[in-house]
């Protein structure tokens, strides 16, 4: 009987599958992934993209056997998990701020603080003499802003709060940064579909994307003002510029937000989405396949994201996931 | 072995009926029936007991934290972790009562129309499109009305408030996103079901009653309203509350337009929230213990609200079944 079960051992290996489940943002890419790696080596993954906060609560409960995130556990998150838990950040992705002025169909430019204001509410006209500042060039009309952001808890929210939170004082106190916040203006919207569905209907509108969402729609977009002090458009370009950028201070902790990236042509509402596993694999099958993943996704898996209008990961970061995924036993 | 092999079957079905029928005679057939169909209830009903207890278990951290604060808490903050429920509860009793207000006319008029008024060859069509309408999905209603209510609603919005904005329902920013939005929406929504349990309930008004209306003298306004609608407004107060259990529930058309703010204002223009939007929007990225027993405590709101409704809906069908039937008498 025995033997009979162990002689055919390297189709068992072909045979493993693997089970995720957690964030909808980077499900585009993950399918794709999924689908190449199970053509070249026949483990096949399964993913439910059922969110982030869905995906953490499965992986707590070992029902998973890794979980996808938009947002990096917070340290208290991190101490009610079962056990330790690596994070790989997989994929940059950036978040577009898209508008819909009547006369200007293109070429606005904002900065960290307007943005702030406008989603605290504080400036409430496209005429304002800050937002006038910025943009010399485009006679601005006396409308008054209508904010859009996202109803539902998201990545995308996740990364333009924190973007927010970043450069605004005030914004980092009162609503501050996460998948939901408490907005002190503007209407909700579900899913990029719903804000860029807003966006384009209301004259006078303003509201945020993710960046493929944005390049399908065809809205215009804002150029933001970075770091540097220069006005950068969202794209693959700019938005991999920022993720190089955070490398620095990735090194100390692979979770730290990497939004107002420093970097001469970094686009400032940048993020990460980040493969959570448990660094103790007790399943050892399912952790060498897992692991086998996690390696391809580094290496040859990076050649699929930029089609999908996702950010390839920095070399640096690579080899900060390298360690981390070897880490994994 | 080849011979034996159709004796065999052929023999078989004979006693094998034989037996089978003793077993089962039409007394107990009919009390194996019985408890299969006892079965079937309770399991129904016991589904709904078990729906309540779970809600109740798992929105236990939120209950102990908050008590009875997070039915009058107007603060949502999942960053502060301060949770509260009234204007979710704002938003469902507004946006459903307004969708009645506007779908109960309309529904019940339609509904005499096609049952007393329409020829044949019109009403069938008719009562096919309006069954119709039930059966899209309400996604679907969602993005029509995004992509199209919204924008048609806008200019009306913006002129009302510029030419009624002293009233404040007319006050809130004229988006087309909004509390109005969300009430229209559910309002179409909720009017096909209205309108085919309204027409079947005309429909089942007996004939003498129309003829001894007419007989008096009455005419056809008269005998509509004073004698068919009167007799039926049971039925027809059962439509409504259908209506109205359908309306707070929906989730997806009005999570798409209702702005999603957690506030109360006396706008019909401004966004709001609902119970059932706020669940939708964000269960799957609640992502600490707190957050999450909030939202099912939302959801046991929901829960409790709907069975309050339909209960009351009940109570008020009985009540109105027993003065019809005591004045029915007199009459």
């Amino acid at each position: 009987m025995t033997l009979a079960l162990v002689s055919p051992v390297p189709m068992a290996v072909g045979a493993v599958s693997l089970n995720g489940a957690g964030a909808t943002f980077p499900y585009p890419l993950y399918s794709k992934w999924f689908d190449a790696y199970a053509k070249q080596t026949g483990i096949k993954i399964n993913y439910q993209s059922i969110g982030s906060g869905g995906g953490i609560q499965q992986l707590k409960a070992r029902t998973v056997d890794f979980g996808a995130s938009d947002a990096p556990l917070s340290d208290a998150e991190m101490r009610e998990m079962p056990a330790p838990v690596v994070h790989i950040p997989t994929v940059a992705g950036a978040v577009a701020v898209v508008y819909n002025v009547p006369g200007a169909r293109a070429g606005l430019r904002l900065d960290g603080p307007v943005l702030a204001d406008i989603y605290l509410g504080r400036i409430r006209r496209w005429d304002d003499k800050r937002i006038a500042a910025l943009n010399p060039g485009i006679r601005l009309p006396g409308r008054v802003i209508a904010v859009v952001h996202r109803s539902d808890g998201s990545g995308t929210t996740y990364i333009f709060t924190h973007y927010l939170a970043a450069v605004s004082p005030t914004w980092r106190a009162n609503p501050g940064a996460a998948k939901s916040v408490n907005w002190p203006a503007g209407i909700g919207a579900k899913g990029n579909e719903g804000v860029a569905g807003i966006v384009q209907h209301v004259p006078g509108a303003i509201g945020y994307v993710e960046l493929a969402y944005a390049m399908q729609t065809h809205l215009p977009m804002a150029a933001l003002k970075n770091r540097a002090g220069r006005f950068v458009l969202p794209g693959v370009q700019s938005a991999a510029a920022a993720a190089a950028g955070g490398v620095a201070a990735m090194r100390r902790d692979v979770r730290v937000s990497v939004v107002n990236s420093p970097g001469a042509n970094a686009y400032p509402i940048t993020g990460f989405t980040y493969i959570l596993a448990y660094r103790h694999q007790a399943n050892t099958p399912k952790g060498r396949a897992l692991v086998g993943f996690l390696r391809w996704a580094m290496h040859e898996g990076q050649r699929y994201p930029a089609s999908l209008f996702y950010v390839p990961l920095p070399p640096a970061v690579v080899a900060l996931n390298d360690k981390a995924i070897a880490s994994i036993r | 072995m080849r011979s034996t092999q159709p004796v065999a079957t052929r023999q078989a079905p004979a006693s094998a009926e034989e037996p089978r029928r003793a077993l089962l005679s039409p007394a107990r057939r009919d009390a194996l029936f019985g408890i299969l169909l006892r079965a079937v209830a309770v399991l129904v009903a016991a589904l709904c007991v078990l729906v309540g207890v779970v809600l109740v278990v798992r929105s236990v951290p939120a209950l102990q934290r908050f008590g009875m604060s997070f039915l009058w808490g107007t603060t949502w903050d999942p960053v502060q972790q301060v949770f509260g429920a009234l204007p979710f509860l704002f938003g469902t009793v507004v946006t459903s009562v307004l969708a009645l207000l506007l779908a109960v006319p309309l529904s019940v008029g339609t509904a005499i129309f096609l049952a007393e008024v329409a020829p044949r060859w019109l009403a069938a069509p008719i009562s096919f499109a309006v069954e119709l309408l039930a059966a899209i999905p309400s996604i679907v209603y969602g993005l029509w009305a995004l992509f199209v209510l919204v924008p048609a609603l806008q200019p009306v919005e913006l002129w009302l408030s510029e030419h009624a904005g002293f009233i404040p329902l007319f006050r809130g920013a004229p988006y087309g996103v909004g509390m109005l939005a969300g009430a229209l929406v559910l309002a179409i929504m909720v009017t096909p079901f209205i309108t085919a349990v309204t027409r079947d309930v005309i429909l089942a008004v007996p004939h003498s009653i129309r003829e001894a209306s007419y007989a008096l003298g009455a005419t056809r306004w008269e005998t509509v309203v004073r004698g068919v609608l009167q007799y039926g407004r049971t039925g027809i107060l059962g439509a409504v509350v259908l209506g109205l259990g359908r309306a707070m529930g929906e989730t997806m058309a009005v999570t798409m337009v209702i702005g999603n703010t957690p506030q109360i204002s006396a706008s019909l223009f401004d966004p709001a929230y609902t119970m059932a939007s706020v669940l939708a929007n964000e269960f799957t990225e609640a992502t600490y213990a707190l957050y999450l027993s909030a939202l099912i405590e939302i959801g046991l709101l929901l829960f409790v609200f709907t069975i309050v409704v339909n209960a009351a809906g009940r109570l008020l069908v009985l009540r109105t079944r027993g003065v019809a039937a005591g004045t029915g008498v007199v009459a």
